[in-house]
This record gives C-alpha cells, sequence and structure tokens, in this order.
C-alpha cells in the first residue's frame, strides 16, 4: 500500500528533514496505487497494478540545489538521501532564478479522495469491461478499451515549517467500437475521481450508436462549416490554450498572448463575451488539490471573463521580476456554458457539422496557436436541426483563439478527458461558425 | 508519435525540449553511480532461473525475465543558466508468462531469490485470471535458445563517463552564439539513456545486452517586438544510437549545400550559428502562396514522413486492431498485403526494416522477447511486401519465426510490438541533391521536421518543417514562410519521381515514440536520402488574432 495518511506522511517526512544540514530543505512524498485493464476485438488484452511511494529531498546553499529522491524509508536511507541531495546541492550549478522557500500556510482541505474508487479491485475493473464487451457484442461490433483508476497522494514539509497533504482518486474509460467491415467507428471516454459516477455500459452504447450511425460516410466539400463540437473534441481542441495561460511566454513575446510592442493580452478583449474560463478547486464535478508544488495556495480563479483576460500564471520569479502578485497554474480548468444539450443544440442549427472527437491535434503555429487534426468517430451532416448523414472526416486547421470568437451558443458544461493526455475538464459542447476543414480523409 | 510530452511542452514554447517520461520506478541518482556496474551476470543468470523455473512449477508453457537498470541522464539549459540536470536509475525485474493459454505479466523493484520467485507466481496467476476470458489461445512462434550471449551499442565514450561540465559548457557555448548572434532567447539539452538489459526465458537464452541513445538538441527563437511576431529554428542533430563521439564532427560528416547538414556525426556550434541565421531569415521571408508545389525534401524532414505515414502503418498490431482504442488502426489491411499488388508508391519506393542499423536508435542484437535482429523488405518497387511482427503474431502473416520487433521501455512494463528502423532506400540514377532541384520548375526545398498530424488509419496528413526554400526553374531563389503540406499517403508516395543516392543517406529520429495503453515509449530511427514529391499541396498557416 503507496498511500499513506496525512499523519503518517508527516511523521515520515519530520524524520527525514531532521537530517538535513542545508541552508534550505524540503522533503516531499509521492504515492500511487494504480490498475488497469485494456481490451481489443472484445478480448482482454492486458491488464495490470502498480504501486509507487517515493521521498523526494531539495537541499539548497544559497542558489545551488540538488535533487535526490528514494523508495526505502529505513533510517540508514532516509540519512543517505538527505546527504546525497545536500552532495548533489554543492556541485551544481547557481541558479538565478531560485527562490527561498514558503514559510507555513492553512490549506483547505480538498474533495478529491472518493472512497468508493479507492476501493476498486481487479474484479470491479474486469466486471466493468465484461459490461462494455457484452454491449460491443450485442452490437455485432468490435471493441477496443481501456479503464484506469487511481489512488495518489502528495505530502510536503520543508524546513520553514510548511507543510502540506492531499489525497485523490481519479478513474479514466475509454471505447473504441468498430464494425467487423472497417466501415463505421464510434467512442466515447468518461473521466471521473468517483468511481459510481462511471457507466461503461452506457457509455459503451453511445460509442456503439455512433458507429453504426457512422456507417456509408458520404463525402461533402471542405471548407468553413458551422460546427456543433461534443464536450470531448472542445477538450481537446482547447488544452493547448489552457497550456498557455503563461505570463512569462507571453511578456518574452513568444505567445499568442503576446501584445504587440510588448507586453500581454491582460485586459484586452481576445475572444467572444460569451466565453468565461475559470479554475475552483472545489468544484465538485472537478475538484483539484488546494496546493501547488510550490506551497502555494489554489484559490478560484478567473481567466478569461466575458471574452476578456483577467489572469496569466505568473511563476513567483517572475512575479517578482514584474511586481506583481504570483499567481499559480491552476489545478483544474472550467469554461462556462448554457443549459443547452447537444440535442438542442442540433435542434436550432440550420446547416452544420456535428463533430464527435478531434485526433492528432498538433501546433501549427504557436503565435495564433493555430492547429490541425481531423475529426473521428461518427462526424455528421445537419439541416434543418435534423442530423441527416454521416460525412467522411476532416483535417482542420483552426486556432481555438479564432474559434472562441465565433462562438454562435455554448451548452450545459461537462466532465470530459482529453484523449490525448487523459487529464480532465469541465467544459460545454459548442457551437462555432466558419471553422476551417482544409481536406477530406478516408480513415474510418 | 511525440504525444503528450510535445503537447504539454508545446504550449509553453519549449517545443523538442520535451523529457522523455521516466521509468516506473527512477529515483534520482548522483552522475557517478550511474558509471558503477550493476549487479553481475552471473548473479543475474540465478535469479533468472528462479524465476523461470517458479514460472513453470506454477504451470506456465513459457516464461521470459527481464532483469534491466535504466539510466537516464538530461542537462538542460536556457540562454545563461543551467534549467535542470537530472541523472536517474530504474533498478528491477518484469516476468512475463504465458498459462492456460493466455499472457500474464508482473514486475517488481525487489530483485531477490524471493522477490523474483513471488513475481514469476504473481505472472502465472495473471495469466490464469486472463485465460478466462480470452477468445483464442497464444500461438507463440518456435524460437531456438541462445544460450549466453551479449550485445552491446558500438559507441567509442559512454555520455556518463563525460564530466557534467564539459555538457554544460558546451550547451552554454551554443547559447552564447545563437544570444550573441542576435537571438532572443536559446533553449539547449543533451539527454542520455543507458539500457542495460538481461533476459532469459524458457528457450534456453540468457542475453546481456548494453545499448546507449543520445540526443543533443536546441531550440534559437528571435520575436519581432513591434509586430508582436516570432520564429523558431530547431537543430538539425538527430536523436542516435551513439556514444558521446557524435558531437565530434568530423569534415566527412558533413553535408554542405543552402545549411550544413550532419551524417553520424554533429557539430552542434556550427548548427547554433547557422540556427541563428536561418531564424532572423525566417522573420522577413515570403509568406507561401499556396497551392501545388513540386517537394524536395531533406532527410532531417522525410524521416518524420516515413515514420508516420510507413513505420506506423505496417505494425501488425495496428493493422489488426489492437491499437484501435488508442494510437489506431491502419489502411494497409491484411487483403492488400495478400494481394501482393497493393501499390503503396511509385517503383522508386524501397522501404526496409532494419534491427541492426549501426548507429541507429533501435539497434539491438537481440529484441525484448529474446528474438535475434535482422533485416527484412517492407514495401518492395512501390508494392506492400511484408508487416513488422513479433511472436505471438508471426503466424498471422504466415511467418515461420519473428521478425523481433518487441520491445519494453522499462522492466516494469510488458513488451509488445514497436516499430524497428524503417528506412527509404536510396536512389540507384547516381542522382546529388543538386540534380534533383535544377529539374525543379516550381517547387520547395523543406529542411527539418516541423508540425505534424496523421489520421488513425495513416491516410491522410499534414507535416510542416524549419526551413523553407523557394525553388524556381531550378534555383533555390529565397526563404519562404508558413508553409505546411497536405497529402493523401498513398497519392504521396505515388508521385515520388527522384530520390538522391547513397551519397546523401542521412539517419533521423524519434527519441520518444509513444503506443499503447498505459503508454510506452519507443526510440526508432528512419533513414533516407533527399527525395521529390510532385504536385503536392501546400497550404499557408498564417492567422491573425487579438
Amino acid at each position: 500500500m503507496a498511500i499513506l495518511s496525512k499523519e503518517e506522511a508527516q511523521t515520515l517526512l519530520k524524520k527525514a528533514l531532521a537530517y538535513s544540514k542545508a541552508e534550505e530543505c524540503e522533503v516531499s512524498l509521492n504515492g500511487s496505487d494504480a490498475g488497469n485493464i485494456r481490451y481489443a476485438r472484445n478480448s482482454v488484452s492486458t491488464a495490470g497494478d502498480i504501486s509507487q511511494l517515493t521521498l523526494a529531498v531539495s537541499s539548497s546553499f544559497g542558489k545551488k540545489t540538488g535533487v535526490a529522491t528514494i523508495d526505502e524509508f529505513d533510517d540508514a536511507s532516509l540519512a543517505k538521501c538527505v546527504l546525497r541531495s545536500e552532495e548533489l546541492a554543492q556541485l551544481a550549478p547557481e541558479n538565478p532564478e531560485h527562490m527561498p522557500l514558503l514559510g507555513p500556510q492553512d490549506f483547505p482541505e480538498s474533495v478529491t479522495y472518493v472512497p468508493a474508487t479507492a476501493a476498486i479491485t481487479p474484479d470491479t475493473r474486469a466486471e466493468a469491461v465484461a459490461k462494455s464487451i457484452q454491449v460491443s457484442r450485442d452490437a455485432k461490433l468490435q471493441a477496443a478499451g481501456y479503464l484506469e483508476n487511481s489512488v495518489t497522494f502528495e505530502a510536503m514539509l520543508n524546513s520553514k515549517g510548511l507543510f502540506a497533504y492531499n489525497k485523490g482518486t481519479d478513474v479514466v474509460f475509454t471505447i473504441t467500437t468498430r464494425n467487423e467491415e472497417g466501415t463505421g467507428s464510434g467512442y466515447a471516454a468518461r473521466g471521473f475521481n468517483d468511481v459510481t459516477k462511471l457507466d461503461t455500459f452506457t457509455a459503451t452504447k453511445i460509442a456503439a450508436a455512433k458507429a453504426n450511425g457512422s456507417i456509408g460516410a458520404k463525402a461533402i466539400e471542405p471548407g468553413k462549416y458551422t460546427v456543433i463540437l461534443e464536450p470531448v473534441a472542445v477538450a481537446y481542441m482547447l488544452e493547448s490554450m489552457f497550456f498557455g495561460l503563461d505570463a512569462r511566454n507571453a511578456d518574452e513575446g513568444r505567445s499568442f498572448m503576446s501584445k504587440p510592442g510588448g507586453g500581454n493580452r491582460i485586459g484586452e478583449q481576445l475572444m467572444d463575451p460569451k466565453v468565461s474560463i475559470y479554475s475552483d478547486p472545489f468544484n465538485t464535478d472537478l475538484p483539484s488539490s488546494t496546493w501547488n508544488r510550490e506551497g502555494q495556495a489554489l484559490e478560484k480563479r478567473s481567466w478569461i471573463e466575458k471574452g476578456v483576460v483577467k489572469n496569466l500564471s505568473y511563476s513567483r520569479y517572475w512575479a517578482g521580476l514584474k511586481n506583481v502578485a504570483p499567481v499559480p497554474f491552476p489545478g483544474n480548468i472550467i469554461m462556462e456554458g448554457g443549459t443547452e444539450s447537444v440535442e438542442d443544440m442540433i435542434k436550432n442549427t440550420e446547416k452544420g457539422i456535428l463533430v464527435s472527437r478531434l485526433w492528432y491535434i498538433r501546433m501549427v503555429d504557436p503565435q495564433t496557436l493555430l492547429l490541425t487534426g481531423l475529426t473521428r468517430d461518427g462526424t455528421f451532416y445537419i439541416e434543418n436541426g435534423e442530423v441527416k448523414f454521416p460525412v467522411k472526416n476532416f483535417r482542420f486547421n483552426e486556432s481555438p483563439v479564432i474559434m472562441l470568437n465565433n462562438v454562435e451558443s455554448l451548452g450545459k458544461p461537462e466532465r470530459s478527458i482529453s484523449v490525448e493526455s487523459y487529464r480532465s475538464y469541465l467544459v460545454p459542447p459548442m457551437k462555432v461558425r466558419d471553422f476551417t476543414f482544409t481536406s477530406l480523409s478516408d480513415a474510418v | 508519435m511525440k504525444r503528450k510530452e510535445f503537447l504539454h511542452m508545446a504550449g509553453m514554447g519549449l517545443g523538442s525540449l520535451a523529457l522523455p517520461s521516466l521509468p516506473f520506478g527512477s529515483r534520482m541518482i548522483d552522475p557517478a553511480e550511474a558509471l558503477q556496474a550493476g549487479m553481475d551476470k552471473a548473479t543475474k543468470k540465478q535469479l533468472a532461473d528462479i524465476a523461470l523455473n517458479a514460472a513453470k512449477s506454477g504451470g506456465a508453457t513459457y516464461a521470459d525475465v527481464r532483469i534491466g537498470r535504466y539510466l537516464n541522464q538530461f542537462v538542460i539549459t536556457r540562454e545563461k543558466r543551467v534549467q535542470n540536470i537530472a541523472n536517474t536509475e530504474s533498478f528491477g525485474v518484469g516476468i512475463r508468462v504465458i498459462a492456460n493459454g493466455s499472457w500474464g505479466f508482473a514486475a517488481t523493484n525487489d530483485v531477490t531469490p524471493d522477490g523474483v520467485a513471488r513475481t514469476a507466481a504473481k505472472a502465472v496467476a495473471v495469466a490464469k485470471a486472463n485465460s478466462k476470458i480470452i477468445t483464442e489461445p497464444v500461438q507463440l512462434a518456435p524460437q531456438q535458445g541462445y544460450g549466453e550471449v551479449s550485445w552491446k551499442t558500438p559507441i567509442v565514450k559512454s555520455v556518463f563517463e563525460v564530466p557534467l561540465k564539459e555538457k554544460i559548457d558546451l550547451l552554454m557555448e551554443v547559447n552564447g552564439i545563437a544570444l550573441s548572434g542576435g537571438a532572443n532567447f536559446v533553449n539547449s539539452a543533451i539527454l542520455a539513456i543507458n539500457e542495460q538489459k538481461y533476459f532469459a526465458s524458457t528457450d534456453g537464452s540468457y542475453i546481456d545486452q548494453d545499448i546507449h541513445r543520445i540526443y543533443p538538441n536546441f531550440t534559437v527563437t528571435k520575436i519581432d517586438k513591434a509586430s508582436g511576431k516570432f520564429q523558431t529554428r530547431r537543430s538539425l542533430s538527430s536523436p542516435v544510437g551513439m556514444g558521446y563521439e557524435y558531437l565530434t564532427p568530423t569534415p566527412e560528416s558533413k553535408v554542405s549545400g543552402i545549411v550544413t547538414r550532419y551524417k553520424d556525426r554533429y557539430d552542434i556550434l556550427e548548427d547554433a550559428k547557422n540556427a541563428t541565421a536561418d531564424v532572423a531569415q525566417k522573420i522577413t521571408a515570403k509568406s507561401v502562396e499556396p497551392g501545388k508545389y513540386d517537394l524536395v525534401l531533406d532527410p532531417s524532414h522525410l524521416w518524420l514522413t516515413i515514420h508516420e505515414s510507413v513505420a506506423h502503418p505496417t505494425e501488425l498490431d495496428r493493422v489488426l486492431g489492437y491499437e484501435a482504442n488508442y494510437a489506431g488502426t491502419s489502411f494497409l489491411s491484411l487483403d492488400k498485403w495478400k494481394s501482393g499488388n497493393f501499390h503503396f508508391g511509385s517503383k522508386l519506393m524501397n522501404i526496409v526494416a532494419d534491427k541492426l542499423q549501426p548507429g541507429s536508435l533501435g539497434a539491438v542484437g537481440y529484441d525484448d522477447e529474446g528474438v535475434k535482429c535482422g533485416k527484412w523488405d517492407l514495401v518492395k518497387e512501390g508494392v506492400l511486401v511484408n508487416y513488422q511482427a513479433i511472436r505471438d503474431q508471426a503466424h498471422i502473416i504466415g511467418l515461420k519465426h519473428s521478425q523481433g520487433c518487441c520491445y519494453a521501455q522499462s522492466w516494469a512494463d510488458v513488451q509488445f510490438q514497436r516499430m524497428p528502423n524503417v528506412s527509404l532506400q536510396p536512389g540507384k540514377d547516381g542522382l546529388s541533391v543538386d540534380d534533383i532541384i535544377k529539374n525543379v520548375q516550381k517547387g520547395i526545398y523543406i529542411i527539418g521536421d516541423g508540425s505534424f498530424s496523421i489520421d488513425q488509419q495513416r491516410y491522410n496528413f499534414q507535416f510542416g518543417g524549419q526551413t523553407f526554400y523557394e525553388i524556381k526553374e531550378g534555383k533555390i531563389v529565397g526563404m519562404l514562410k508558413d508553409v505546411a503540406y497536405q497529402a493523401t499517403n498513398q497519392e504521396f508516395w505515388n508521385s515520388c519521381v527522384a530520390i538522391a543516392d547513397e551519397r546523401d543517406y542521412r539517419l533521423g529520429g524519434a527519441f520518444n515514440d509513444g503506443k499503447g495503453q498505459p503508454g510506452q515509449s519507443n526510440a526508432v530511427s528512419h533513414g533516407s536520402s533527399t527525395a521529390r514529391f510532385n504536385g503536392v499541396n501546400v497550404i499557408n498557416t498564417a492567422r491573425k488574432i487579438g
């Protein structure tokens, strides 16, 4: 068992810190108990359980820092690890951006841990997968899927007396269903802290409906279309923009947040007024830790408010240089939406394309955040408020910043995972005009 | 696919300087510890035998054991400072078995007689549990035991033996050249990996291997403050299966032309100077007019196109559907291969899979299921002739033995099918790069790899690059920017009309190619000579925001 309680973690950290002779020392613990099961062609292919507990010691002398880690916790091993970090610090080059450690702080307890998820066993996983495979077989499809769950904890203690602890759970499920002929494919992805919200049966039903619904796709001309992006497509499309909410890159002139002539775009109306993006560690659908690894508190914070850039993250070093308060990078990202469902949005669309999922998104130009990627697993033509027929997949070249200027309407936000990073976001389905498809793909 | 790392770092303007994910159970060490000998071979053999016997007595019909020590060193800098130095070590054992016709796997860092016996028993238990829900039993291609053998990457000097200071000094010199040349920012890094792998199986093999890889790289950035525009130029180095000697340039390893490119030795200081000049030129370069162009692709660029459009779709597990939920499937379905008549490309397209190529990232003596490595054709004169397979797939394509494509990123991960080095063979018509360019009327010459994206069956792709040069009536007339090309895979390869000869042949490669769930990283090289593709669709990628 790699998960220590707050008290156990604090005791072990205090013991390690007692060996320190450095000017500043921070000890931290990181533990995880994780399990996974993978299947393809309606049959389980691999399964595994992974457990890990690591202690890291960071020692500093002046602006020189050394880090050592260890996975044995007897007194001699702890002493050796602390000593090694001190030796490495003496050998290290000076870091001109070194920041002194923070002192004690009170962090509120997070809501990231759900006991039901921590109680998942290999049998629970196998049962969840068996339900999914059955749906696929009944629909005469081939299922390939993956389920992974984890309990993790992090704790830190430093020589200035700062102590922090957080424990969390996570479960992620993804499912692809395809027909034997390879002419139809559907997908669903789910991510939760609380496994009782995970329904592999219904998720696979949705994937199966998309697979059977996408058979016989017609080719239509690429070009600019009004699109309805489902939340799993929105999360992946916006992820690189979320990662780019950084003041330093912007101030240095190498980000889409850089302002021509110098500085950054804080205060600028960069997107449609319907767009508001914020973080909140206490959101019950997408909770996060209440502190970060630098020992800073994570609080509710607005990034984009009614299309205006409100905040960018400032590291402590950069904030000092710019004479502003540090703004830690957020632990979660939430985009506000409306009340419409995807079905409602389709009903209100005269002509457009429904995009179930996006794939292989890569940065083409970081200065405008131009991205390329493709649609997949269910792309449909909408006319007069109805899905008319499936269409062949498209390649797009589009910037999320431009896209968020073209928002027609936003639906009800839903927790969704980015299909590449497996990180969760809370985002709405969205209808946007003039989304740029540049070519067709034969891929199913 | 350089997946997660790329995504996470791209938004931070760090581009290629992503850190590879560390193997499970890694710990930070003193650089001196990396030079200490690990567990001796005799002890490893004893432990392997204990594991194999435990597996067999538990009911396994086959078992293999991998005792691995994985060392990493990263030195990462920006401008005038060292950002990070990390030395890590991961040591443990992974045991894979077949019981009741099903695979089972378990791993531990407790590399003791008790630890390996317990883990072997656990692997058998997992196999037996999985056997209740499999549809067909594993069919393993026969494999002879080799007895006690060994293999080592033929390096001249281990990166781990070179003092850290020497590496830092070199990177600081790179950064100094860029900054004094007018660049606003520069990131640089030296990444090194050493895999010390011991493999044993119930077939009677005991294989000891020592594998080395290095990847020096940098990115130079220039800002045009007034317009708010910026440009970058990455190094033209490749990750390679070599030691520190890769950073000792020789005149014969240089390829002269519009900019110097490199074969098996790399001049990082010269390239830093050239990159700084290139990035300034990129700021004022002409924005491309979209349309059809003949493309002349340098090996520093073409490797990535080969990787995505040829190497991934010939992975047999993708073809069969095992990667459907993550990496995707493949347009190269079995019926196309069986027809013997599927024209993937023009007659000039000869693609070879090679696990032995000197200096390549994929070069090993034996794969991670004890198969001696070799070389085979994937595409011959444009026709698809073969795939990449491992032992439990060989029978599906009528092979009596595995092609040796099995790899695990560490002892803690189960081995599965990963691509070998996959390379385009040089042309046989004695063409030089200049010969190719002089025949192009309206074209673009592309150097270095850039943005890349391809669909889940590998039909439609889009690639960028580092530098782009306009060719008009057989001559390079200037630099272009905002270039990306889009094509359909089969059409693209059928438009290949010229390939330079072996004098121009060079390797590029991916240090972190992602696949599988949970994800694993693989390193692989792709060689080619400069090649020409006719009538490819080029788009303009410039946009305006704010």
